[in-house]
């Protein structure tokens, strides 16, 4: 997801393009989900379930707005995602 | 047409060739009526528009605010309690910039209870951002309400209209009134176009957003300044409506021998015509008195009064209104424009003003009277 | 509908609701179920306050806040006026907290019920006013600790919204759980096809106001129906049905104990033996 710019006047009133973002969430994370492809069958529960929606039906992690909070981990049932320390991300 | 009805009748004639797409409201008297002729017009399909029956003053704008985020024309009218059960409606509707159009049939408010007119309901509200204006009778009810489409919908404006209609001394008395034809209306009133402030499903936005304090009085600057543009909008949409119906109203204030006047009277509502009256009768004994009728209370009209009252000896402001521990509410506002002294409070509840009390406002006057006065 | 199928679209994308917030995410499916010619309808809570803050606005498609107690009046109005347009195939769906339903909008919601509108209602169900710091909600379950229930946490049971929508006579309701997302998704499907006032209970916990980790919010909503506080059932033509039986009751007392809004029962409990109370 790309962010957009700040706007830089305020619409006139409260009506204003749908979906726009200027901020990202990535940085409120300690841990990050990490998929091991190897052991993914991609039945899809990580995407269903992120409260988010930072995991592509191709199951690829948005860490611009993933918030690291571990569902994905804890539904997967082959124990294919492990959250890691952002720390060693850094 | 002439046709002898009253100032509830007249307001449901008026939205009925305004021909609004969603009308919901809850009943209240002295309101009640107008509703019920709305009722009746969906009934016998002479409005085609959803008659939306709510179950309080709260949906009842807030059912009008969704159908105007539709895109949609959309009428409402309440009295007293009811007003003050929309407030928190009242503001995120004009700050939403949603152009509704409301009759408020002005009540008093409890306590002690009392269902007949005085204007503490709308002018305790002045402030949540709505065009207030206040009719003296039926026929500029009629027309207020035609007018309050035009003047809310504008481009420039986009601010909804609160048509102020005195209680039972408006909206249940009967008068001779012109009604207009339809082909007039058309003339005079386009359909509603609601521009980007509307759901769009090819270009969808979101609505209603919170505004931190970097953005928060960018927005409330906008709107208030649509309102002062307002104020320039009412003359020029009164004389097209006069073009077209031959009725010239004299913008936002009406002044009455006022060029010349040492005393003046500032009213508004339905006891303005007494008013004059009463200063016609004492120019004929060679007091120099005129009266002002405030026809608009927001936007406030502080040029147009200064104007008027340039060469007044002494003001005094007669209001249906208390601001307790204060003045009245319409004292206070014209003291910004000029300096008014007098400042009487009468009518509440429905109490009758005599032509003998105005008289002796104008004594006052003359006896160079001030402070607030109760009748 | 299997996940294969459902929107790859993100509707609801970019929010600052807190890591692991069911609410976010029973408002993020309910939106790839309902698909772009959704008006979503939230009143002042969680939800809007995490997805509408100028200039980040996290719904794609059309959405608007109402003022608290206006979900359902708004919606009213909304479908009308959309109507009277000459709109076709769109739906009008409100998404709001427990608050905001059972008990400042329930007044709201009882008109449109009245009514019949054509609407979809979900009640996003976190059993408390998360969003201002968890006070107590008419849904907020007996001994829960909120920050406004002084005495041994809340004491009165659960407000039975589901029961009171089916009173009212409304199309179709059911309840859910963001830990059956296969479940809710269907009861979507259902209730985009019905007509007239439809009704969504989803149990949608809250990590922040439950006292539990972020990654814990699925696996107690699932948790909720297997030990039997939260049923998934429907109700059409008149009657209920229960989707689902508790399958493992006898955990029910685990289930509670892990949650620390509940804690403050042991602690009182403990604190009673040694006679501070």
């Amino acid at each position: 997801m790309r962010l957009r710019p700040w706007p830089d006047k305020t619409p006139e009133w409260t009506a204003f393009e749908a979906g726009y973002l200027v901020t990202s969430n990535g940085d409120w994370r300690s841990v990050r989900p990490v998929i091991d492809k190897e052991r993914c069958v991609e039945c899809g529960l990580c995407y269903l379930h992120c409260p988010d929606g930072t995991i592509s039906r191709d199951l690829l992690v948005d860490y611009d707005f993933c918030k690291g909070c571990g569902i994905c981990a804890k539904i997967c049932k082959r124990e294919a995602i492990s959250m890691r320390r952002e720390a060693d991300y850094a | 047409m002439r046709e002898f009805i009253n100032g509830n009748d007249a307001c449901a004639l008026a939205v009925r060739l305004a021909k609004p797409q969603v009308i919901s409201a809850y009943p209240i008297t002295p309101q009640t009526t107008v509703v019920e002729r709305l009722a009746e017009y969906v009934e016998d399909g002479s409005l085609d528009a959803d008659f939306v029956h709510v179950e309080s003053e709260h949906s009842a704008l807030n059912a009008a605010m969704g159908a105007s985020l539709a895109g949609v024309r959309t009428f409402t009218a309440t009295s007293g309690q009811g007003l003050l059960y929309m407030a928190e409606v009242l503001t995120y509707s004009a700050g939403g910039r949603f152009p509704i159009v409301m009759l408020n049939a002005n009540r008093s408010l409890a306590l002690p209870w009392n269902i007949y007119g005085d204007q503490r309901d709308s002018l305790s509200l002045l402030d949540c951002g709505w065009i207030q204006a206040y009719a003296e009778n039926a026929q500029e009810v009629l027309d207020l309400t035609l007018m309050a489409f035009r003047i809310a919908e504008d481009d420039a404006v986009r601010v909804p209209f609160m048509i102020n209609s005195d209680g039972f001394h408006i909206t249940h008395t009967y008068e001779l009134v012109d009604t207009p034809a339809a082909e007039q209306v058309e003339a005079f009133l386009p359909g509603y176009e609601a521009g980007e402030n509307r759901v769009d499903f090819d270009q969808p936005r979101n609505f209603g957003f919170s505004a931190g304090p970097a953005y928060n009085a960018a927005f409330h600057k906008a709107h208030h300044e649509a309102m002062l543009r307002a104020l320039d909008l009412i003359p020029r949409v009164e004389r097209e409506f006069a073009d077209i119906f031959g009725r010239l109203y004299g913008g936002a204030v009406e002044a009455h021998l006022c060029d010349d006047a040492e005393y003046v009277l500032i009213t508004l509502g339905s006891v303005s015509g007494l008013c004059r009256q009463v200063a016609d009768t004492l120019r004929a004994n060679g007091v120099k008195a005129g009266v002002l009728r405030l026809r608009y209370l927001r936007p406030f009209p502080d040029r147009l009064i200064a104007e008027t009252l340039t060469g007044a000896k002494a003001v005094a402001v007669l209001e249906k209104d208390i601001s307790f521990g204060g003045t009245g509410t319409v004292f206070a506002n014209v003291r910004t424009a000029a300096p008014a002294t007098l400042n009487v409070i009468g009518g509440l509840g429905g109490a009758g003003i005599s032509a003998k009390q105005i008289a002796d406002i104008f004594a006052d006057l003359q006896n160079g009277e001030s402070g607030v006065k109760w009748l | 509908m299997a996940v294969k199928n459902l929107d790859e679209r993100e509707f609801f994308f970019g929010h600052k609701a807190c890591a692991g917030c069911g609410g976010s995410l029973a408002v993020r499916i309910a939106l790839k179920v309902l698909g772009e010619r959704t008006v979503a309808v939230l009143p002042a809570g969680c939800m809007s306050a995490v997805g509408f803050n100028f200039p980040q606005l996290c719904f794609a498609n059309n959405a608007f806040i109402t003022p608290f107690a206006a979900t359902a009046s708004v919606m009213t109005g909304l479908e009308a006026g959309l109507r009277r347009r000459g709109e076709k195939d769109f739906i009008v769906a409100g998404f709001a907290g427990d608050g905001g339903t059972a008990d400042i909008g329930l007044q709201a919601l009882s008109g449109a019920m009245d009514r019949g509108d054509n609407i979809l209602y979900i009640c996003y169900d976190n059993e408390a006013y998360m969003n201002t710091g968890i006070q107590k909600s008419g849904l907020t379950p007996p001994g829960a600790k909120t920050s406004t229930t002084p005495h041994r946490g809340s004491r009165r049971p659960k407000k039975d919204m589901p029961a009171i929508v089916a009173a009212n006579g409304v199309s179709y309701a059911a309840s859910a759980s963001v830990g059956y997302l296969d479940d809710y998704i269907k009861k979507l499907e259902k209730a985009k096809s019905v007509v007239g006032v439809k009704y969504i209970h989803v149990l949608a916990p809250c990590p922040t106001g439950w006292g539990l980790g972020s990654d814990e919010t699925v696996e107690i909503a699932k948790e909720a129906v297997d030990v039997g506080v939260w049923e998934l059932k429907e109700y059409e033509n008149g009657r209920w049905t229960v989707n689902r039986k508790p399958t493992r009751p006898q955990d029910l007392e685990r289930h509670i104990d892990r949650q620390g809004r509940f804690r403050i029962q042991s602690q009182y409990q403990e604190d009673s033996r040694n006679g501070q109370r």
